[in-house]
This record gives C-alpha cells, sequence and structure tokens, in this order.
C-alpha cells in the first residue's frame, strides 16, 4: 500500500510598514528613484553613524499584534544579526531575537471544507530591509542599490501550522487583509512589500514527530507559492521514498523553472551571532501606550461588514465581497461619501469593477480610479444625462484613464438627448421607415415596439432618453 | 593551555568574520584566542546565577524620532567614497 | 613661552584680549607640529592650508562678536577616530587609508560651534585597539617625555600632542582606558566622562556600549571647559543622555573639605609599581590634608573587569567593524576572485594583526554555542561590578585610584604578549564597563622621568565632584613641560 504523507507548513512573512521614512534614519520609503537617491550616512552604514527608531515602526507593529491576538512583549529590545553580503551595508541586520514585539497569537482561516482553523503566530518582530542587487545579464558584477536599505519591516513568523497549500494562500489572504485594514502596509506582492519564505516538512500520516524541514525564498506570488509547495512536497516524498535524507537547508525557489535549487555555500555559515543592538534602547510599552493604540485600531473587517448591512442597507453578500478587500470597501465608502448612492456605488463595483478586474488580470490593489470621478458618473446617470449603455462606456475609460465622465461626455456629445422636439421627429421617422412593425404592433404583437425603440435609438446614436422614447412611441402609435 | 583552538574553528571563525589568515598567522591566532579564553574562563569562577545580564549600563529607553521625511537626495554622499560605482550603484563582483 | 606650551584657556583669553590672533595660533602650533613630528609622529594628517583658512574666518568671527567662548580660536587636535567633514579619517588603519567623511561628528561640531581650529587628526591604535599605539597602520607615536617608550594608547596621539605642545588640546575616546592611561604616561590631564554624555555620533564604533569622547588637555580647568562644550544630549545618538548639569565649569573649586574618598585595597596591591603606589598615595595624602576624609575599602571583583571587558569589546567590535569590507568606502584589495574571497582580502590586508585578532576573539564568542557562556556570562559579570561601585558610591564621593599599574613601557616591548598588555588597563576598564566618569592627571614622576598619573573616579553623572577634588589637588603642584616641548 502507497504510504500517506502529511505536508507541514510554516511561514515567516515580512511586511514593509507603511511608514514615511525609513526604520532608523529620515529618509523616504518611497519605491522607485534613482539608485541610492533616498540613502543618508546611517541607511548606507557609514563608519560613525547611528540609528534612531521611528516610532511608527512600533506603532505598526504593536497594531498588527492586536489584530493577530498576540501578547505585546512590554519590554522589547533590538538584536545584530550578522552576516556578510553587499545588499547589507553594515553586514550585520538590526532585527529582534530575544524580545521580539509580538507573541503567541493567532488568526482563523477558512479552509477547503468551509470550516475555521486557527492557525498560530509564533512571533512578529520588527527590523530594516535590505538593498537591492542589480545583476548585469553577462557581466562579472553586481550593483548595489540602498533604496531599500532600512526600510521598515516586520516579520510574522507562523507555527508550524498549516497542511496545504490552500491553507497557506487563505492564512496569507487574511494576513493581508488584517494588515491593509490597519493600515500597516499596502502589502503588495508583486513590488515586494509582503514576502513569504516557506517552511515545508513532510511526515508519515499519523506520525507525532515532524519531519526535516526546508526553507524555500524568492517566492513573490500567490501561484509560485502554490507552486513551490507543491513541487517542494514532492521532492521531499521522493526522497524519503528512495530512502534518502531531506536535508535541512535554504532553497531557492525559480518560478520559471518551477524548481527550487539549495543555497549551498562554505561562505554561507549561518551563525548569525545575534546580540543586544548597544546603539539602541530598549522599547517599553506602557499600559496607557497599548491602550492608546488598541482604541485607535479601526473598524476591522467583521466590524465594517456589519456596518455596511446597517447603515447602507447593501445586501450581506455585495458587503462581503466589498469588505474581502481593504481598496474595494475604501473606493466604496468615499465613493458614497459623494453621491449617496450606496446601492447604485455597490453595483458598480460588483458588476463592471469586478468585470474588469477579472477581463485584465488585476487585483483590487491595483485600480487605479478616483471615487470622485466614479461618483460623477453615478450623479450623472441618476440626472439622466446618460443612458446606462452610455455610463458603461465612460466606465471602462474611468477605469483605464480615470477621466472625468462629465468633461468626456461633453466632449464627445455622448448626453442623452431629451428633447421632445428631436425625439418626436425622429420617432416618426421610424415609424414612417418602419411600417410591417407597426403593422404588428397594432395586430397585437406588443413586442414589436421593442425593435421600434431600438430603431429609435440607433438613430440617436444611443444618446436617446430610453423611457422618453417609449412614452412618444407609445402616444404616436395609438 | 585548556582550551585548545583546531584548525577547523580557526577556518569557521575566519568564515564568519572574512578574514583569511596565512600558516604562520593562523597558528599565531590559534595560540592567541586560546589564551584569552584561558583567561577569559576566570569568569567561571563568579556565581552570577540570578544575575541579569547588562547591556545597557542606565535605564534610558523609548528613544524615538519622528516619523517625518528630513533627507533628499543622498546619493553624492553616499557614493563619495566608493571603491568603484556605476549607475549611481556600488559595484561588487557578481553576487549569484 | 611657546603660545603652544598654555593651557587652552589662557590662550584664548589672550586671542580675545587681542593680544595674539587665531592665526598667529594656528601658525604656531603648525611650526611645533613641524618641528617634532619626525620625533613624536603624534598626528595622521595635518590640515595646515585649512587650519590658516579657518583660523583666519574664526578670528573674524572673534571680532564680529560670532564666537565668545572661551576656545574661540583655539588650535586643537582630533583622534582619527572621530569624522571630520572633508578631512581624511582613518582610525588609524590601512582599511580607511582613503576614507574622507562626508559629514562631521557631533563633538567637533560642537567645538567647531565654539570657534575651534582644527590642526589635524591625531594617530591612535588602530581603532582603538591596543594601548600603545603602536597598532597603528601609520607608525608608533612616541612618548614625548622619553621617545623611547610609548604614550600609552590608544588616544596616544592626542595625549602626546598636548604634552609635546603640538596643539593646545586634544579629543581622545576612551573604551577601556584610552583617554587616561596615555594621559598618565604622557603626564597630561585627560577624561572619560560619564557614557551618554557626549554624543557618539560620528564617533566610529569600537566597544559602542564603551566608547565615549572626552578632552585631553593641560590642566583641569581646560578639561571643564572642553567637556562643558562638546558635552550635550544629541537626537542622533540613541544612547545620549539628557543630562541637567552641563555646567562643568562650576566645580572649578579649591574645596574637598569633608569629601569621602574611597580608596580600594584591591587597586593597590600585586602588580603596582612601588613608585606609582607612592606618588599616588601621596597625591591622596594632599587631598587629606585639604580637608578630604580617606577611607580603604575592598571594591572586590576588580580581577573579572578585564575578561568581561574583552568579551563584551571583542563582540561588539567583530560586529561594528563588519562594515569594513571594499565595498562602500575605504580600501578594497587589488585582485580577487569572486564576492566572498575580495571580502576576505581586502579585510585581511586592511586590519592589523591587533584587530584581526580581537574581531576573531568577538566573532568567536558570539557563535552559536558559546554565547551564553561568554557573552551573557560577561554581561553578568559587568552586572555583578556595577553594582559594587554603586555600593562604593553608597559611601564615597569618588574613587581614588592609580591610572596605570606603571609608567609608560618601552617601545616594541607590549605588543608580544597581549594579556599582560590587557593587564596594563586593570585599573581603568572597569569604569568603562560600568559607564563612570573617570579623570586622570599628573601626579609625579619615577626615578627615569616620566609621568605618573593619578585617577578619580565618580559616581554616574558626578562628574564636577571628580572635576573638583582634580581641581584642587592640581593646586598643590606645578604644571612641568616634557623635555621634548621644553626644548631639551
Ligand atoms: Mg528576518
Ligand atoms: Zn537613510
Amino acid at each position: 500500500m502507497m504510504k500517506q504523507f502529511e505536508t507541514v507548513i510554516g511561514l515567516e512573512v515580512h511586511v514593509e510598514l507603511a511608514t514615511k521614512t525609513k526604520i532608523f534614519c529620515s529618509c523616504s520609503t518611497e519605491f522607485g528613484g534613482e539608485p541610492n537617491s533616498h540613502t543618508c550616512p546611517v541607511c548606507t552604514g557609514m563608519p560613525g553613524s547611528l540609528p534612531v527608531l521611528n516610532k511608527r515602526v512600533v506603532e505598526h507593529a504593536i497594531a498588527v499584534g492586536l489584530a493577530t491576538n498576540c501578547k505585546i512583549t512590554q519590554n522589547c529590545k533590538f538584536d545584530r544579526k550578522n552576516y556578510f553580503y553587499p545588499d547589507n551595508p553594515q553586514n550585520y541586520q538590526i532585527s529582534q531575537l530575544y524580545l521580539p514585539i509580538c507573541r503567541d497569537g493567532w488568526i482563523e482561516v477558512e479552509t477547503e471544507d468551509g470550516g475555521k482553523k486557527k492557525v498560530g503566530i509564533h512571533e512578529i518582530h520588527m527590523e530594516e530591509d535590505a538593498g537591492k542587487l542589480i545583476h548585469d545579464e553577462w557581466g562579472e558584477n553586481s550593483l548595489v542599490d540602498f533604496n531599500r536599505s532600512g526600510v521598515p519591516l516586520i516579520e510574522i513568523v507562523s507555527e508550524p501550522d498549516m497542511r496545504s497549500a490552500d491553507e497557506v494562500i487563505a492564512y496569507l489572504e487574511k494576513l493581508r487583509l488584517i494588515i491593509q485594514y490597519l493600515g500597516a502596509s499596502d502589502c503588495k506582492l508583486q513590488e515586494g512589500s509582503m514576502r513569504a519564505d516557506v517552511n515545508l516538512s513532510v511526515r508519515e500520516a499519523g506520525a507525532e514527530e515532524f519531519g526535516t524541514r526546508t526553507e524555500m525564498k524568492n517566492l513573490n506570488s500567490f501561484k509560485a507559492i502554490r507552486r513551490a509547495i507543491e513541487g517542494e512536497r514532492e521532492r521531499q516524498i521522493d526522497l524519503i521514498e528512495a530512502g534518502e535524507k531531506v536535508v535541512q537547508e535554504t532553497r531557492r525557489w525559480d518560478d520559471a523553472k518551477e524548481y527550487s535549487y539549495a543555497m549551498r555555500s562554505k561562505e554561507d555559515a549561518q551563525d548569525y551571532r545575534y546580540f543586544p543592538e548597544p546603539d539602541l534602547t530598549p522599547v517599553i510599552i506602557s499600559d496607557e501606550w497599548l491602550q492608546e493604540i488598541r482604541s485607535r485600531q479601526p473598524e476591522l473587517r467583521t466590524e465594517k461588514l456589519e456596518r455596511y448591512k446597517k447603515e447602507f442597507q447593501i445586501p450581506e453578500y455585495d458587503a462581503n465581497i466589498i469588505t474581502s478587500n481593504k481598496r474595494l470597501a475604501d473606493i466604496f465608502e468615499e465613493t458614497t461619501a459623494i453621491c449617496k448612492n450606496p446601492k447604485k456605488v455597490s453595483n458598480w463595483l460588483m458588476v463592471e469593477t469586478m468585470r474588469l478586474l477579472k477581463e485584465h488580470e488585476m487585483e483590487p490593489e491595483q485600480i487605479t480610479f478616483s471615487p470622485e470621478n466614479l461618483a460623477k458618473l453615478i450623479q450623472l446617470t441618476d440626472g439622466r444625462a446618460i443612458n446606462s449603455s452610455v455610463a458603461k462606456e465612460v466606465f471602462e475609460k474611468i477605469f483605464a484613464e480615470d477621466i472625468d465622465p462629465e468633461v468626456y461626455v461633453e466632449e464627445n456629445g455622448l448626453k442623452t438627448v431629451s428633447d421632445d422636439g428631436a425625439l418626436r421627429s425622429t420617432v416618426e421617422k421610424v415609424i414612417a421607415d418602419n411600417p410591417q412593425s407597426v403593422e404588428d404592433y397594432h395586430s397585437g404583437k406588443k413586442k414589436a415596439i421593442g425593435f421600434l425603440v431600438g430603431q429609435t435609438m440607433k438613430a440617436m446614436q444611443g444618446k436617446a432618453d430610453p423611457a422618453m422614447v417609449n412614452q412618444i412611441l407609445a402616444e404616436l402609435l395609438n | 593551555m585548556a582550551n585548545i583552538i583546531s584548525d577547523e574553528t580557526i577556518e569557521y571563525v575566519g568564515i564568519l568574520a572574512k578574514l583569511e589568515l596565512d600558516e604562520e598567522e593562523k597558528e599565531q591566532a590559534k595560540k592567541d584566542i586560546g589564551k584569552m579564553l584561558d583567561y577569559i574562563d576566570k569568569l567561571n569562577e563568579l556565581d552570577t546565577s540570578g544575575v541579569e545580564p547588562m547591556s545597557h549600563v542606565f535605564p534610558v529607553h523609548n528613544v524615538f524620532r519622528e516619523d517625518v521625511v528630513a533627507n533628499g537626495d543622498g546619493r553624492e554622499i553616499t557614493l563619495a567614497n566608493a571603491p568603484e560605482k556605476k549607475e549611481d550603484s556600488f559595484v561588487v563582483p557578481r553576487t549569484i | 613661552m611657546s603660545l603652544m606650551g598654555l593651557t587652552a584657556v589662557s590662550l584664548g583669553k589672550k586671542i580675545k584680549a587681542g593680544e595674539v590672533s587665531a592665526v598667529e595660533a594656528v601658525q604656531e602650533a603648525l611650526a611645533s607640529i613641524h618641528e617634532k613630528e619626525e620625533a613624536v609622529n603624534s598626528f595622521v594628517t595635518v590640515e595646515k592650508e585649512r587650519a590658516l583658512k579657518r583660523a583666519g574666518e574664526v578670528q573674524k568671527g572673534i571680532q564680529d562678536g560670532t564666537y565668545t567662548g572661551a576656545l574661540a580660536g583655539v588650535p586643537v587636535a582630533i583622534k582619527d577616530n572621530m569624522c571630520t567633514k572633508g578631512v581624511l579619517t582613518t582610525c588609524s588603519s590601512k582599511i580607511l587609508e582613503n576614507y574622507v567623511p562626508t559629514f562631521s561628528s557631533e563633538a567637533v561640531l560642537r567645538l567647531e560651534k565654539a570657534g575651534a581650529v582644527v590642526l589635524g587628526k591625531t594617530n591612535m591604535d588602530e581603532f582603538a585597539m591596543g594601548s600603545t599605539t603602536e597598532t597603528s597602520a601609520y607608525g608608533a607615536t612616541k612618548n614625548p617625555w622619553n621617545t623611547d617608550h610609548v604614550p600609552g594608547g590608544s588616544s596616544g596621539g592626542s595625549c602626546a600632542a598636548v604634552a609635546a605642545e603640538e596643539c593646545s588640546y586634544a579629543l581622545g575616546s576612551d573604551t577601556g582606558g584610552s583617554i587616561r592611561q596615555p594621559s598618565s604616561f604622557c603626564g597630561v590631564t585627560g577624561m572619560k566622562p560619564t557614557y551618554g554624555t557626549v554624543s557618539r555620533y560620528g564617533l566610529i564604533a569600537y566597544g559602542s556600549s564603551l566608547d565615549q569622547i572626552g578632552p585631553v588637555a593641560k590642566d583641569v580647568t581646560d578639561c571643564a571647559v572642553i567637556l562643558e562644550t562638546i558635552a550635550a544630549h544629541d537626537k542622533k545618538d540613541s544612547t545620549s543622555v539628557e543630562r541637567k548639569d552641563y555646567d562643568f565649569t562650576s566645580a572649578l573649586k579649591d574645596d574637598v573639605k569633608g569629601m569621602k574618598i574611597g580608596i580600594p585595597k584591591d587597586y593597590f596591591g600585586e602588580g603596582l609599581d612601588a613608585e606609582v603606589r607612592e606618588k599616588v598615595m601621596a597625591a591622596a595624602k594632599a587631598l587629606e590634608a585639604k580637608g578630604a576624609v580617606l577611607e580603604e575599602f575592598d571594591l572586590s571583583l576588580v580581577e573579572y573587569a578585564i575578561p568581561a571587558y574583552y568579551v563584551i569589546a571583542c563582540a561588539e567590535a567583530s560586529s561594528n567593524l563588519a562594515r569594513f569590507d571594499g565595498v562602500k568606502y575605504g580600501f578594497r584589495t587589488e585582485e580577487y576572485n569572486g564576492l566572498h574571497n575580495m571580502y576576505k582580502k581586502t579585510r585581511s590586508e586592511g586590519f592589523g594583526a591587533e584587530v584581526k585578532r580581537r574581531i576573531m576573539l568577538g566573532s568567536f564568542v558570539l557563535s552559536s554555542g558559546y554565547y551564553d557562556a561568554y557573552y551573557l556570562k560577561a554581561l553578568r559579570t559587568k552586572a555583578l561590578i556595577k553594582q559594587a561601585f554603586d555600593k562604593a558610591f553608597s559611601r564615597y564621593d569618588m574613587i581614588l585610584a592609580p591610572a596605570a599599574p606603571t609608567t609608560a613601557p618601552q617601545l616594541g616591548k607590549s605588543l608580544s604578549d597581549p594579556i599582560k598588555m590587557y593587564l596594563g588597563d586593570i585599573y581603568t576598564i572597569s569604569v568603562n564597563l560600568a559607564g563612570l566618569p573617570g579623570i586622570s592627571l599628573p601626579c609625579g614622576k619615577d626615578s627615569k622621568g616620566l609621568p605618573i598619573g593619578l585617577q578619580l573616579i565618580g559616581n554616574c553623572f558626578e562628574e564636577k565632584k571628580i572635576i573638583q577634588a582634580a581641581y584642587a589637588f592640581e593646586l598643590t603642584r606645578e604644571y612641568e613641560h616634557c623635555p621634548l616641548a621644553a626644548g631639551k
């Protein structure tokens, strides 16, 4: 009989915090910029420079800890992690090992079978990001850019509580939602502001002991994470079934080749010689400070969902989808605040926005249109200035280029013609040109009016108010 | 000498510290570190059980900076002393 | 007498009174350096043009009222581990042979704000690791009292430059006695303030939890004035302490009546040179004669300070010095094969033997499996040493001790036996571990004519007590110019 194997997975998730400045200096954290433009003596490890901690970093870390049911370490400290690498300007990273800011938390995720499962959070610690290495395609050099060096990170270390790629994705999605809701990070996987390292081992079903685990790095999309987990699970099972041993090591996932390879070198001893960072003082978190942060915690998803149903009277199904993403929820609220029409806003998000996102393979985070323009569009349709088919066309433009719908409608002459005289003469012409349909109508085929409405709309290039067309037709035919 | 430092240890510490010693230096380092450790082992005479390790001498804590950008384009100062630079970046031997 | 033979405060007065100009003062300093450097080698870098230009600007500033302080126009030398914008800063190491910082250390900035004129950078033990200034990559500094002897270290260049009267005063740094011990060997007055008093921003770190910048000068008054100028809370240094009292000169009073001075018996035992003991005890008696109350006591734990220090300092150094890798600044080896080879060759060629020894030891004590046994043990020992001092200061206003067990050893006699060399720091090191202030000032000479230093150690933030006692003692004797300065 074939042996059954269970996969055991724990994650180390790095999240870039949404601060204006780096963790230990006053350089901007803005993404992009010329190489080394967002740098100073501190974040490039110049001799004599010293770090000073950004208070916002601590507050974001505490907020995430509270939202993930962690115990907050009220006397926490920083340590140095020593290793040589060119993206690490001091050749040590300021991180936390001995007294991380949060410990022993959990979040609840939904499993495939619709059940719920708690995934434990071992700890959350604060640390600094490294710089970026750019490799010459053919040359023998790499280039070092320290713009990202010193950008604040939290590393969220889970317990080995996950058993499948689906659970891992569910955990990551939940974590992302919580952090986005807190405003602690935008959690963009593509831009690297959320990154996961996967610790994975397999064991025979029912076994008590964990197997030997490997750590996989360089996973920058949910797809890559899923593939890496499946690939690594198979690789480990193959080894075990062939009577070989899994080696505890760090592996790098190459998503293009769908293969992970060991990052082994005599020069990476992986002995980080942590010791307390002497250039920083301890962070003492008083009960008052903790309470203050707790009271400032924004509304999280469940609360928001309830409020949407009550305050805006939108159906549970819609509220569920809109609150499933912080960006969608933000757009919803901002647009509603302007146009005061929650149902219409919800509708635009649920139908057209979702359709276009799917069509372009985009995430809601990538939405670029402004609530102002969506609100204007809704106001245009409410005031019957444009009809619904024109509105759809205009929305596509808003979605793509965030155009101002008022200006666009004006410039392209898309306004609904509601001038009675102009409509009446067009309708008269349509009646004259389509005697067969008129006869059909009079002989009881009431549906024939639909054809005549269509012909009128066509003649008006879609800009007629359909209700008026119907009204005039009915009048003239009878 | 109570602490005998092996060739492997010297090799290993060399990897951690990124130092490469020639044969003569290696022998000297083995002796020096061994002697220093013997000397340091004197600390074992002290009963330190129940004593909290002290990293900071004074109870200074919560030294923070506000989250306000104060630094502008730092390229010039950052690269001023670069042994080798290209395209506003530091040049190092290829890492992968 | 040469202008450089004056104390900084006296020279400052003359400049203020218009008797001499800041430019003339710098010219004399430069002439003195020109004359003595071959014999003493206290400087790594002398910035002649820059200093003259700066002196001219400062002179103008004094006349138009920009600079009003006691140190305006007075030439100063800076230890080469403090960053100086636009001026080579090497830490006396080959690995920083070409390093020109883009910013100045906070202490230097504060001096400049007070109108100081920086002459150049003084020699030191490489990265401040040593007690003789012989580990410099730019040659040893010699003791101006007898150039066959070392000046002490690691601030040997600063102390020798002050003693040789190449500058009016200097800044040094003290991690385990690096200001007080060479001050003692060179017959000058040097002070290590309470940890956190002077900003470490711009000081190239050796042992971050122990390093402090302090003054090296000809007398206690200068030290108090310099400290008053450089001490301040600095937001750029998280370990900088916000103090209530920066008025150190208010302690310059000839009054020790009723002061309780503890004399640790364990500092006067085996290993202490008889002549040093005699002169230091005589100094204690002089203070007693002025009304101080002396009492012998057991400080305890003295023999554990050095091993604890070497674990902590080397561990921190191994990490602090990791940044010197040939990527961002400083020396990079000529030929290499790949990244790790570049690192190793750069660092092996760039660092000297003592620095490598301490980096290796530091890396070892932090490595997997040894951290608890060595590093944590040392931090626990440090806590006990701190407790021992707390107990002493509950009974005494200050502690009186030698600054070093001997006078300056001969050149070339110390480096072969590191542990013996380390033992020379036995009276200064625990002060750094406990973060305390200490001052060293001349109290006589041995039969070879080499200076002996008296050390006064205060409780944290009690610089004023030791300044007051040191000042009172200083008034009992004359300042003695070294033979080289006196032109003999
Ligand atoms: Mg980490
Ligand atoms: Zn910076």
